[in-house]
């Protein structure tokens, strides 16, 4: 478990750094990957609720911090995105191969109607048709291409654990 | 647990809204953020020579057309040069003529502070960047920030070694400023309109627009006087509104911006 955190903290940690410093520079009709969300979700899916809750209020931290804005703003975005990503995960998810997809594009989604919201309720003056109309789409496509490597890193670092019920062969 | 990490952070961005900015949550993030800027600056250098590399393939692409762009241009503002340094010689004798004290002036009147980009909010909510120099290097709250192209915007938030820059671009951001052949004055917002510009002014297509500079009862812009914002695109009226509608285009190239100027006044 402890093996657990400190790769989780790793790995969100270094998805934060680079999300702020390179990925954020990318600008196609304002949308750019959101590393930081897809390797939450990865981690999310593979390791559930408390740990997706966990590790999204973390790297929500980190995000706010590195780029000095409101703090705790992206932590209760990724807080929510985690914990609901871990559900999914716990319950059906985990197993299917189209999970970490669906995923990542429900969540990108839900994730960009959520910061408007919660912008709108801090009175800053946000575009909705630029945030969900010109940046969504692109958005979305980067995060959809960022699901295949960072869901593959993430499965060797974080295997899933034992289920209970192992196959046996019966001999004779 | 969940929730009590929603709560947690209900109540983190309920104390960072209500306290000032030297309260003790900003006092932490202030902190925070100099533990992460050897990570970002670190990061910004790794990927410095590969955006280089990106940059200069993708500028050769337009290089030839803007080759044959920039020679028509440099041809007109030779001839402009000459007549500006006239004028300038002129101004400055009549103006010992007539004893005229001047306000605060760029950039004589500004020292300043170079520093690198070293991330950007992960959202197309805020157009904002945040520069690897803080209050250590002098900076301060509202202080203006260039580059050599013109206005980049202002100075948002300090922390020790960095600071929260608030671009031109940004919804938030208004800079009064004025049309240099027509000195019709307006209202700069988010970087693209030239707003409150009265229908009995004059604006035509491009126009220069600098920054005004303003001083009224003790009160005075943030902005130095004179510092080039952009040129004007588009321009009309209708019967119903009050002002003129002025489109513009701002100087810099907000997407190609690795580093700025932070002019901090000589006298504060």
């Amino acid at each position: 478990m402890i093996a657990d955190i400190a790769k989780g903290a790793g790995v969100l940690f270094v998805a934060a750094i680079v999300q702020v410093t390179l990925l954020s520079q990318i600008d196609v009709f304002h949308g750019a990957p959101d590393l930081v969300l897809v390797t939450l979700v990865s981690v999310a899916l593979l390791r559930g609720t408390i740990f997706g809750a966990a590790a999204g209020f973390g790297a929500g931290l980190v995000v706010d911090t590195a780029t000095l804005q409101t703090l705790g703003v992206t932590s209760l975005l990724l807080t929510i995105a985690g914990y609901w990503i871990g559900r999914y995960g716990e319950t059906t998810g985990r197993d299917r191969t189209h999970a970490p997809f669906v995923s990542v594009a429900v969540v990108t989604v839900l994730y960009s109607f959520g910061a408007l919201v919660l912008h709108y309720m801090l009175g800053d003056t946000a575009s909705a048709s630029r945030v969900l109309l010109n940046a969504l789409p692109f958005e979305l496509i980067f995060n959809l291409i960022l699901t295949v490597p960072v869901y593959a890193l993430c499965r060797r670092l974080f295997r899933p654990p034992p289920s209970g019920l192992e196959e046996v062969q019966l001999l004779g | 647990m969940a929730g009590v990490l929603v709560l947690l952070s209900i109540g983190l961005i309920t104390i960072y809204f209500r306290e000032s900015s030297g309260g003790g949550l900003h006092q932490v993030q202030s902190a925070g953020a100099t533990v992460l800027r050897p990570f970002e600056v670190a990061a910004d250098r790794v990927s410095r020579p590969f955006r280089d590399a990106y940059g200069y393939f993708a500028g050769l692409i337009h290089a030839k057309s803007q080759n044959a762009q920039l020679r028509r241009d440099l041809d007109k503002w030779r001839q402009q040069a000459t007549l500006n340094a006239f004028a300038a010689s002129q101004n400055t004798e009549l103006l010992k003529k007539l004893h005229f004290v001047n306000s605060r002036s760029f950039p004589r009147s500004y020292t300043y502070v170079g520093a690198d980009i070293i991330s950007q909010p992960p959202t197309a909510f805020e157009q904002q960047v945040v520069i690897a120099a803080g209050s250590a290097s002098g900076i301060q709250k509202f202080d203006p920030v260039v580059t050599d192209e013109g206005l980049v915007g202002t100075v948002a938030t300090v922390a020790h070694n960095t600071s929260l820059v608030a671009l031109l671009v940004d919804d938030t951001t208004s800079v009064s400023a004025i049309d240099v052949k027509t000195r019709a004055p307006g209202i700069i917002k988010g970087g693209s309109t030239f707003d409150h510009v009265g229908k009995d002014l004059r604006v035509n297509k491009g126009d220069w627009l600098v920054t005004a500079g303003w001083k009224s009862n003790g009160l005075s812009s943030i902005y130095p006087p004179g510092i080039p914002i952009g040129q004007v695109t588009a321009e009309g009226q209708n019967e119903v509104d009050l002002y003129k509608h002025v489109q513009l285009q701002p100087f810099v190239n907000f997407k190609t911006l690795s580093s700025v100027l932070v002019l901090i006044p000589k006298k504060r």
